[in-house]
């Protein structure tokens, strides 16, 4: 809603815009240089990314798919995530009211980095409570190995 | 009159001061026919047995933490989910019959059906003339 309206010439909107941005600052998200993959905040499916010694782990936070139909892949570092969310409303004629409809579907598409230790042949994906959880295990050669003196 | 009134802000996080935790703001899509209201809302990560309604004399409180499904030693790199908790509170107009209602949770999607009081289903009045 306030993206539309951030032309408007009223001084409102303009206090609107610099909290958001103010908003923004807070969570980090300006100032840094932003992925040119970079998507805005509210976005379906919200991702996190957490990185452990072995992996590399990637939530897609998506609820309301079918999991069978999710396309996942690798490529060049880049991993892509396309899907879509088929709508679950019942069925609406003139006899609903419709009062709010904030969630979102369709068809959607995500991209992500992925550093290049990993191994493009160890990556698994499950689906559970709405989340899908992928994992790409880094290559073993990459991992950092103890050496011991003799 | 036949509202279920929803008490949450535009934005996606905010400090929920019920209780001190924060929570994010569920999405919501919220129907009425003759029957009932249906209530979906999203909730991706919560399982079943996290996910709490209550009823506080005419509010729902729809509230729900995720499961912990990371593994051990999980350094965030980047993250859009910053909080492990959903809460959303509506209140009920008093045609609803709380006390029927339906939920299902599946894959994070929760449904709630709250029927309407069988008495205040819309009745045709008929005019007598004369």
């Amino acid at each position: 809603m306030y993206e539309s309206m951030r032309g408007f010439p009223s001084s409102l909107f303009g206090e609107l815009d610099r909290l958001q941005r103010e908003l923004d600052d807070m969570f980090g998200f300006s100032g840094r240089p932003a992925s040119i993959r970079a998507v805005a905040p509210g976005t379906y499916p919200a991702i996190n990314i957490g990185n452990t010694p072995t992996s590399v782990e990637i939530y897609a936070f998506a609820p309301g798919i079918d999991a069978s139909k999710v396309e996942i892949t690798l490529d060049r570092g880049v991993l892509t995530l396309s899907g879509e969310r088929q709508n679950d409303l019942p069925d609406t004629n003139d006899k609903v009211s419709v009062y709010s409809r904030e969630r979102l579907g369709g068809s959607f598409r995500r991209a992500v980095n992925v550093p290049d230790d990993v191994d493009p042949e160890h990556v698994n994906a499950t689906y559970r409570d709405g989340v899908l959880r992928i994992s790409l295990a880094r290559h073993e050669s990459a991992q950092p190995k103890r050496i011991t003196v003799q | 009159m036949n509202e279920v009134q929803a008490t949450h802000t535009k934005q996606d996080v905010t400090s929920n001061t019920s209780q001190d935790t924060r929570a994010l703001l569920p999405r919501v899509d919220v129907l009425e026919d003759d029957a009932g209201i249906t209530l979906l809302a999203d909730l991706p990560g919560v399982p079943k047995d996290h996910l709490e309604l209550n009823i506080e004399g005419d509010a729902l409180v729809i509230e729900g933490v995720m499961a912990p499904f990371t593994p051990e030693r999980l350094e965030p790199v980047y993250a859009e989910v910053r909080l492990p908790r959903y809460r959303r509170s509506f209140t009920l107009s008093r045609e609803l019959d709380a006390s029927r209602i339906e939920a299902n949770l599946k894959d994070g999607v929760l449904t709630l059906r709250i029927p309407k009081q069988a008495h205040a289903q819309p009745r045709r009045i008929s005019v007598q003339v004369g």
